[in-house]
Order: structure tokens, then sequence, then C-alpha cells
């Protein structure tokens, strides 16, 4: 199952990412997790939400250029190693990871946010695999 | 609909009205404008050398530093009291030049603009809103008065307050826009910020867009904003020759009749001020031979043009002058290479991946001229490499228009300086 993901396009200058946040702060859309990549002149925000489409919607009319796209939330065992155990077995599959960061930590579990180049065969494979991705509505039930 | 039969006489009966007005123009000049009287003096020439229309190149230039060095009124040929109306440009630098006009001007600098609007495709049935900003500035009065008197309705409701803008052109069912060419776009942007739709909730048919230069680029963004089969035509003129009204384009959009029976045209280089053959580029001259206030001898106008006499499809005799390819004192020296933002701005336009607004900064270091191009994204896209693609595919191609290397930088849509008047996008921080 894949979830909504919020990217939006950011400046690199100052007051550039508060702002932003108070255009979904006002909306009510709340973050659930965040990667901040950045070049010298511009970074790409990207953000697990609540309400992915109000965010985007709200962004657009404040005049920020952001995307809805899809990503994979996985649950992954807390212990060493099985990160690397998943990648490998994606990497046998040719999928390529674009990008990836993590969402939170429980006591025996992680999970993990993978931006892969094909998400529904990487889906697909999962779900054979008996990998647990989030569902948006497990998202919603996230307590964080 | 041609408004004047003067616009298609013979060259032969055009160049008899222009050589008469010119030897009247140059004699009275000679007797009332002393400044120009010791330009001539000083050049040895007199009023009866003007024996034929060649004659004009022996006659001295004026420049918009004469319109300084005599502000306010040194170079009208008639004492103020028989002025009826003052313009003045903005005068950015120092004092502002300032034009005056006789009730004879006003009548001719209407009759020029109705000319020119009537090229563009106005008649009497429209409604035409002039988004120009009225005051001092000539182009609003100048086209308000020229749309008028071909009998259109005017709705003269200047520049600033978008949106009410917007409101006017809805329920006045405007069909014919005034506006520089950016505000133009401007103002689609801000109806379609208010859930208005230009091409399908408005009746704009016709745009006559001037007082900056239109580029090709320019005039399809226009359409895709306002619509395909909006007429968008350029005009031009400046405040010391009138104002708007000096020449105009007709509906092949193949160049601006000039409005020969009251200005001569002529086309020099720029640098040694010799007169070029014609049909080369260079920069343009204007002798008025019709202006009673303020009638100025072979003005250096600093755009650059070329003149095309070969017959226009729209039966119309007067001389084309090029759209223009920029003006000699915008035209920027980075790193010894010459620049035209109207070069910079092609290439901005034509990126679908990027908005047209966009701000041309250049800067040294060290002992370089360094060149950054600002210009607003208009993708949605979570990936640095169509980003990072995006900027150096426009790069590469600047490099190619401009031979120079530029910076190129993506900033987030609707965050670039917006104008309502003439745009300013170009920022020289060199200290000169």
């Amino acid at each position: 199952m894949t979830c909504k993901q919020l990217s939006v396009f950011i400046e690199n200058r100052k007051g550039t990412l508060s702002k932003v946040l108070n255009v979904l702060s006002k909306s009510g859309v709340s973050i659930l997790s965040m990667s901040l990549a950045d070049t010298t002149e511009y970074g790409l925000l990207r953000l697990i939400v609540n309400d992915p489409d109000t965010g985007k919607k709200e962004l657009s009319n404040a005049g920020y250029s952001s995307l809805v796209s899809n990503v994979l939330v996985v649950k992954i065992p807390h212990v060493a190693g099985s990160l690397q155990e998943l990648l490998e077995k994606v990497e046998k599959e040719d999928i390529n990871i674009e990008y990836m960061y993590g969402l939170s930590i429980e006591n025996d579990d992680a999970y993990v946010v993978f931006k892969p180049s094909d998400a529904e065969k990487t889906s697909e494979l999962f779900e054979k695999d008996g990998i647990v991705t989030l569902t948006p509505e497990d998202l919603l039930k996230m307590k964080l | 609909m041609i408004w004047s039969e003067v616009e298609t006489y013979s060259r032969e009966k055009i160049e008899q009205i222009q050589l008469e007005r010119l030897k009247e123009t140059v004699k009275r000049v000679y007797e009332k404008v002393l400044p120009y009287r010791k330009k001539m003096d000083d050049a040895g020439v007199k009023p009866e050398d003007i024996k034929s229309l060649k004659d004009l190149s022996k006659l001295p230039f004026v420049t918009k530093q004469d319109l300084r060095d005599n502000y306010p009124f040194g170079l009208f040929a008639v004492p103020k009291e028989e002025l009826v109306r003052i313009h003045a440009s903005s005068g950015t630098t120092g004092k502002p030049t300032v034009v005056g006009y006789t009730q004879g001007d006003l009548d001719t600098w209407t009759e020029c603009v109705s000319r020119i609007a009537c090229m563009g495709g106005a008649t009497k049935n429209d409604v035409s809103q002039i988004c120009f900003g009225y005051g001092m500035f000539t182009g609003a009065l100048g086209l308000h008065y020229g749309l008028e008197n071909i009998g259109s309705t005017i709705v003269p409701s200047s520049t600033g307050n978008s949106e009410k803008q917007i409101m006017y052109m809805k329920d006045f069912e405007t069909t014919l826009l005034v506006a520089t060419p950016s505000y133009a776009l401007r103002l689609a942007e801000i109806a379609r910020s208010i859930g208005v739709d230009p091409t399908k909730d408005l009746k704009v048919k016709i745009a006559l867009v001037g007082s900056e230069l239109l580029t090709e680029a320019m005039r399809e963004e226009i359409h895709k904003c306002w619509g395909e089969d909006v007429l968008v035509t350029s005009n031009y003129g400046m405040s010391e020759l009138m104002g708007p009204g000096v020449s105009g384009e007709c509906e092949y959009l193949d160049g601006m009749h000039i409005n020969e029976d009251f200005f001569i045209p002529e086309i020099i280089n720029s640098e040694t001020g010799e007169v070029l053959p014609a049909g080369e580029q260079g920069e343009l001259v204007i002798t008025c031979i019709k202006k009673e206030g303020l009638p100025l001898i072979r003005y250096r106008t600093k755009d650059i043009t070329r003149l095309i006499y070969e017959p226009c499809k729209c039966g119309r005799t007067f001389v084309r002058m090029e759209n223009l390819s920029g003006r000699s004192d915008d035209m920027l020296k980075i790193r010894g290479v010459n620049v035209f933002p109207s070069q910079i701005e092609e290439v901005i336009l034509s990126f679908n991946e990027l908005g047209p607004h966009y701000e041309i900064v250049v800067e040294r270091e060290g002992y370089l001229d360094k060149l950054t191009v600002k210009v607003e994204l208009n993708v949605e896209t979570d990936s640095f490499k169509e980003l990072e693609n995006i900027a150096n595919s426009v790069k590469s191609k600047l490099r190619i228009v401009l031979g120079l290397d530029a910076k190129v930088t993506l900033v987030s849509p609707n965050t670039l300086q917006r104008f309502e008047g003439k745009a300013k996008r170009v920022k020289d921080l060199r200290s000169k």
C-alpha cells in the first residue's frame, strides 16, 4: 500500500521554511515526518502529513510549488541489519531507491519512508514477502 | 480599418509633404529655439540649406541630455502661454524631461493615436480599458484621446487595484485592453487568482500594448493568458516626440507603421552618427515635422530597429519599423559581450517549465562580470534531477543565444517583483 507524500520547493534563504510551515499549521495540516534536502540555492521539503491534499491546495494558494506523490511507509524490525535486508530485496528486483527517510521508532519496530523508482512494483514485492507497509489510515492513527 | 487616406499616399506624395513640413519646421526652430539655433550655427548649416529630404543629415542631433540641459522649457518653440498641456518623463536619473503641447499638438496626437488604434483593430464599438498609469506619463492620456476620438467607450482604470480592474473588465464587458506587456500578464495572473479565466470569462479581443518592447515570445505568452484569438499589437512612441502614436502594428504584425506625415525616421550607426542605408539595423532617429510646442529635430531615440519600405499587405504605404530589438541604453556589456535583456527574455519564455517573470542581476566578482538570471518555477516536482535539468537547459540555451555563461536561479512562483508600468527587470550592481 502506498501513502501520499507532500513535497514543497523552497528557496534556500532565511525564513522560507517557517513561512511554509506557517501555511500548513494555519490550515490544520500536521506533520508526521519530514526530510529536508538542499542544494546551495533551493531545497525540497518532503513531508508525511495527516492531510496532503489540503496541504497542497493551501500551499498553491500561497504561491508555493508543491507536489503530492506516492511513497511507501515500511515497517521493519528495530534490529541491526533489518534495513539492509530490505534494501537487498529491492535491489534484486532492479528497483532504484530515489531517497528515503525515517518516520518513527517504536519499541520493537521502526518505520521508514521509501521513494522507489516504481512504487507499485515495490509495494507488491513487499506484500508478497509479508513486509508491512502502512496505509493512509494507519498513518492517521499513529500517535507521535 | 484605415483611419486616414494619408496612410495610403504614394511615396512621392508622402515625401513631398515631408519636405514641405521639414523646411517649415527647421526655419521655425532656427528662429525660435536658441539652443538649437546655436547647434546649427556651430555645424555651419542654415535653414535654406535644407532643399531635399537628404539634406536632413546635415542637421545636428538632439539628445535627452539637451532636454535636461534646457530644463524645463528651453527647447520649446512657443511661449508658455500657448501651451495647453505639460507632461514629463519619470526622470529616474536626475531631472525629468518636460514636454509641452499646444492645442494643435494635442489634435495631431489624437489623430496619430486614432490611426494606431485602428491599425490594432479598434472600432467605435469597443470598450477600451486603459491600464496605463494616468498622470505625467504620456501613455494613458495619449491612448485615451485617440480611442475616444474613434468613438470607443473608455474605461480609464489606470494601474493598481488590480482586482477591481478585473471586475470592471467583467462587468463592463471590456473588449480592448491597453497595458504594458508585463502588466497584461500580471492582470491575467490576478484574474486567475480570483477565479476568473480571461480566455472564457472575459471578452477582451484586442490588446494594444506599448511602453515596453514586445518580443514575439512575449506576444505568445499574452496569447496563452488572454486567448489565441486576441489581436495583440504593439505601438511605439515616447514623450519627447509626442507620446504613443509615433508608430503601430497593423493586423499583419510585421513591423509598426510610422506616421510619416508627422515624423521622419532615419537609422544611424549609434557610435559614428552616420546615416545607414535603408533596411539596415541601427539607432532610430526621429524628426518631428508638425509639432508646435516642442518640435525636436533628429532626436536620438536610442531604440534599435530597422526600417521596412516594402509595401504592407494592409494597404498602408507608411514605412514600417521592425519591433524593437532593444535600446542602446538598455544594452548590457557583460564581459565584453553586448547583451540585450530582450534576448534573455526570449530564452526564458521558450520554457514551459518557467513563468514569464524574471530578474537579471549583473555583478562584479573580482575582475569578472557575473550574470545571474532569476526565474520562477512553473512545474510541480519532487526531483532534484528535474530541477537541475531545467536550470541546465536554460543555462545552455542562454549560452547559445548570448555567447555567455549565466547563473540560473530557480525561485518559487509569484516571488519576483511584478510591475504595473514599465518593468524594471535588470539590476546592474557593478559600480560604474
